[in-house]
């Protein structure tokens, strides 16, 4: 019986003492943030090498430990193919013991590593990628989405572009899931202003060649051709339409989606006068721009998109949260991640319930080379679109999360 | 007819004029792998990068020369200067490596040339991914070719007019000195007895090196003729080499008129896919290298080795 009430007590105490640690704990005594990214392809200018030096600015700034524990950034390159991402999202978290994945480039890449992390119930925070199912119908409980998506893009530049009376559209689409979603939830700000989509083409991504599907388009003779693509095909759509003579001709060229960088890959030039939306500007205030010059003087003097200061600030709130929560458990950080207020100088905001990051949006017009001062003045921002405007109600939200 | 297709008869026009201007890019790359594949039995992996070092080297002599060396101006040199500096450049770049690395495996299994010359582009676009990024530069389109043809509501660029008849120039000079000039017979005779040949008193190690470093500036020529269409970028070149590679095979290795005529066509039954169901066409080609490794493997003009 002594025996008994002896081990009893004894095993009570080692639950207890062993439940106190663990909340106390930094899995592995290290907190290894994986910048999982396309380091070499189509969208590493928009993420890629800038995001591994953003990412290791913001553990440097933080001090370089939390709760006593060491921080160490890991790279991996999905070269923006999903079959690769997941691959790698599972060698970051099994092999090298990454406790969070933050990039993710590319929706199909995103997703893959999405999907990999919620069955290991690990966080992913995805900066690069733009497609609103990343937070609506693909949702899931770790994964936050920072900086923008399609939906802030639709709201931001395509409702601009109607505004001003063009009103007829032709898509030119990268045929995977990013395309696809920035072409539906673009038409259906133009189809609610009174526009119409009068045709549309669809591409494979990579695509060298543009001047047979901008062809098309100006065959079709819409007022618009919205891009409905990123990187380097846009700059290709681009290119090519200027050399078809379509640029400066009674239609207009919108890419939906677009970057400092691939403005400055294409000049002024040829881009100025465009409008594209950005969910942070490097010149929109002294912030951003103390951010920006520190960011230069360690990345070749190039400004940081808005993808790659995304990747800084979530950084920063991600190890925050760690120091705050006392834990590097997931769903522990989470929680904490949704319930504060972020207002770190770069973003003002809240991450909401489905991992949306509720903040302004910035609709900017691209400069005239004689208007911009340096290679990296290519832009002004004309209009903030404030947070509500450039998110999906929750209300008609298709997550899991949110669902009543 | 036309109503049922859904095109109207001069958009196809211009569809199959631009199928055929691609389809001259590779008939003119496809022409510098065969020719070395040929006459060599190398597989130049390289290619690729060489096509990209000629439209690089282009950009560079536009926009980068004044600033390096530190004339106040700065200092342009011109397209039309480039189209016979850079393949010469390039041509002796690639010289240098045959010499050095790629003639000590020509003994050895087609292989080892193959991964060497993987091995190199790797390595030379790598250098300039880390020296200018994946997203590239601009290069604007020579002011002489600029501008285009308007026939009946549709832009005809004159600069792909240009290099259509240009890739077409070249190419069927390269045919006309290969097969009918005696240059080109020595050239052939290397190939398939060298020993013999050296016995006559021709240098065939040299012809080889010659022929190498010809065959990659046939690529970087390519290069220039490109840098004002496609963005000048460090992965130009692997965007295309595969495509490339597909078209010879399907061609037949070592055929030059099957090369020429196999990368127009292609490119031209490209251009259709691209009207009729866009979402293949960077499918289409590899299809029908498979149905013509399948029915005919040694290509449509090839000859078994």
């Amino acid at each position: 019986m002594r025996k008994t009430v002896l081990a009893t007590v004894v095993g009570a105490s080692l639950i207890a003492m062993s439940g106190s640690t663990y909340a106390q704990s930094i899995t592995d005594n290290e907190v290894r943030i994986g910048v999982l990214t396309d380091l070499s392809a189509i969208y590493s200018d928009i993420e890629g090498p800038g995001a591994v030096t953003a990412a290791k600015m913001a553990v440097k700034d933080f001090g370089g430990k939390v709760l006593g524990k060491k921080i160490t950034v890991l790279s991996a390159d999905t070269q923006s193919k999903a079959d690769l991402s997941g691959s790698k999202a599972r060698e970051l978290f099994e092999k090298d013991k990454a406790d969070m994945l933050i990039g993710n480039v590319s929706t199909a890449s995103a997703l893959a590593a999405m999907e990999v992390a919620d069955q290991k119930g690990k966080i992913t925070i995805v900066t690069g990628a733009a497609s609103l199912p990343i937070t609506n119908e693909k949702c899931t409980a770790t994964n936050i989405h920072y900086v923008y998506d399609t939906y802030a893009l639709s709201r931001g530049t395509g409702k601009a572009v109607v505004d001003t009376g063009k009103k007829d559209w032709f898509f030119v689409t990268a045929d995977y899931a990013f395309g696809h979603t920035l072409e539906r939830d673009t038409s259906e700000v133009v189809v609610a202003n009174g526009g119409k989509v009068v045709g549309g083409v669809k591409h494979p991504i990579k695509t060298q060649d543009f001047s047979s599907f901008m062809a098309q388009a100006q065959a079709s003779g819409a007022q618009v051709i919205g891009l409905a693509n990123a990187g380097g095909d846009t700059i290709g759509s681009v290119k090519q339409a200027a050399e078809l003579g379509i640029m400066g001709s009674k239609q207009t060229v919108v890419p939906l989606l677009m970057f400092i960088s691939d403005v400055q890959a294409l000049g002024l030039k040829q881009t100025s006068g465009m409008s594209f939306t950005v969910g942070w500007y490097w010149d929109y205030n002294e912030a951003n721009r103390k951010f920006a010059k520190r960011f230069m003087k360690e990345f070749k003097g190039k400004a940081p998109t808005s993808v790659q200061a995304g990747v800084y600030s979530a950084t920063m709130q991600y190890l925050k949260a760690i120091e705050a929560t006392k834990t590097d458990d997931a769903a522990a950080v989470m929680k904490h991640l949704r319930s504060v207020e972020i207002d770190d100088g770069l973003f003002k905001g809240k991450i909401r319930a489905d991992g949306k990051f509720e903040h302004d949006m910035y609709l900017l017009q691209v400069k005239s080379p004689k208007e911009s001062k340096n290679k990296n003045d290519v832009a002004k921002v004309v209009k903030v679109i404030a947070a509500k405007d450039a998110t999906l109600p929750i209300s008609e939200s298709k997550c899991k999360l949110v669902q009543k | 007819m036309f109503e049922l297709l859904g095109i109207t008869p001069q958009a196809l026009g211009a569809q199959l004029l631009i199928g055929l201007i691609n389809g001259s890019f590779y008939a003119l790359l496809s022409l510098g792998l065969a020719v070395i594949f040929g006459l060599l039995n190398v597989i130049n992996f390289t290619h690729g990068a060489q096509y990209m070092l000629g439209a690089m080297f282009t950009w560079i002599g536009l926009t980068q020369l004044g600033y390096w060396l530190d004339i106040e101006d700065g200092l342009e040199v011109g397209y039309f200067v480039m189209l016979f500096v850079a393949p010469l450049l390039v041509g002796l770049l690639s010289i240098g490596m045959e010499k050095t690395m790629l003639k000590r495996l020509y003994h050895l299994d087609h292989l080892y040339g193959l991964l060497l010359t993987f091995g190199c582009a790797l390595v030379i676009e790598g250098m300039f991914r880390h020296w200018y990024g994946v997203l590239g530069d601009s290069y604007p389109v020579p002011e002489l070719l600029d501008g285009g043809l308007r026939v009946s509501g549709l832009y005809l660029p004159y600069y792909r007019l240009w290099v259509l008849a240009v890739a077409l120039l070249m190419c069927f000079l390269t045919w006309y000195v290969i097969e009918r000039t005696k240059l080109g017979s020595l050239l052939r005779a290397g190939t398939e007895n060298p020993k013999l040949l050296q016995s006559f008193g021709v240098n065939v190690p040299l012809i080889v090196t010659l022929t190498y470093g010809a065959g990659c500036a046939l690529a970087a020529f390519a290069g220039v003729l490109a840098a004002p269409i496609y963005q000048v970028t460090a992965i130009m070149g692997s965007n295309l080499i595969i495509v490339v590679f597909a078209v010879v095979v399907i061609g037949g290795m070592g055929s030059i008129a099957g090369s020429i005529i196999t990368g127009l066509g292609l490119g031209v039954i490209e251009g259709l896919t691209k009207v009729f169901y866009p979402e293949a066409s960077s499918v289409s080609i590899f299809v029908i290298m498979v149905l013509v490794l399948l029915l005919k493997p040694a290509g449509l003009f090839g000859k078994v080795r």
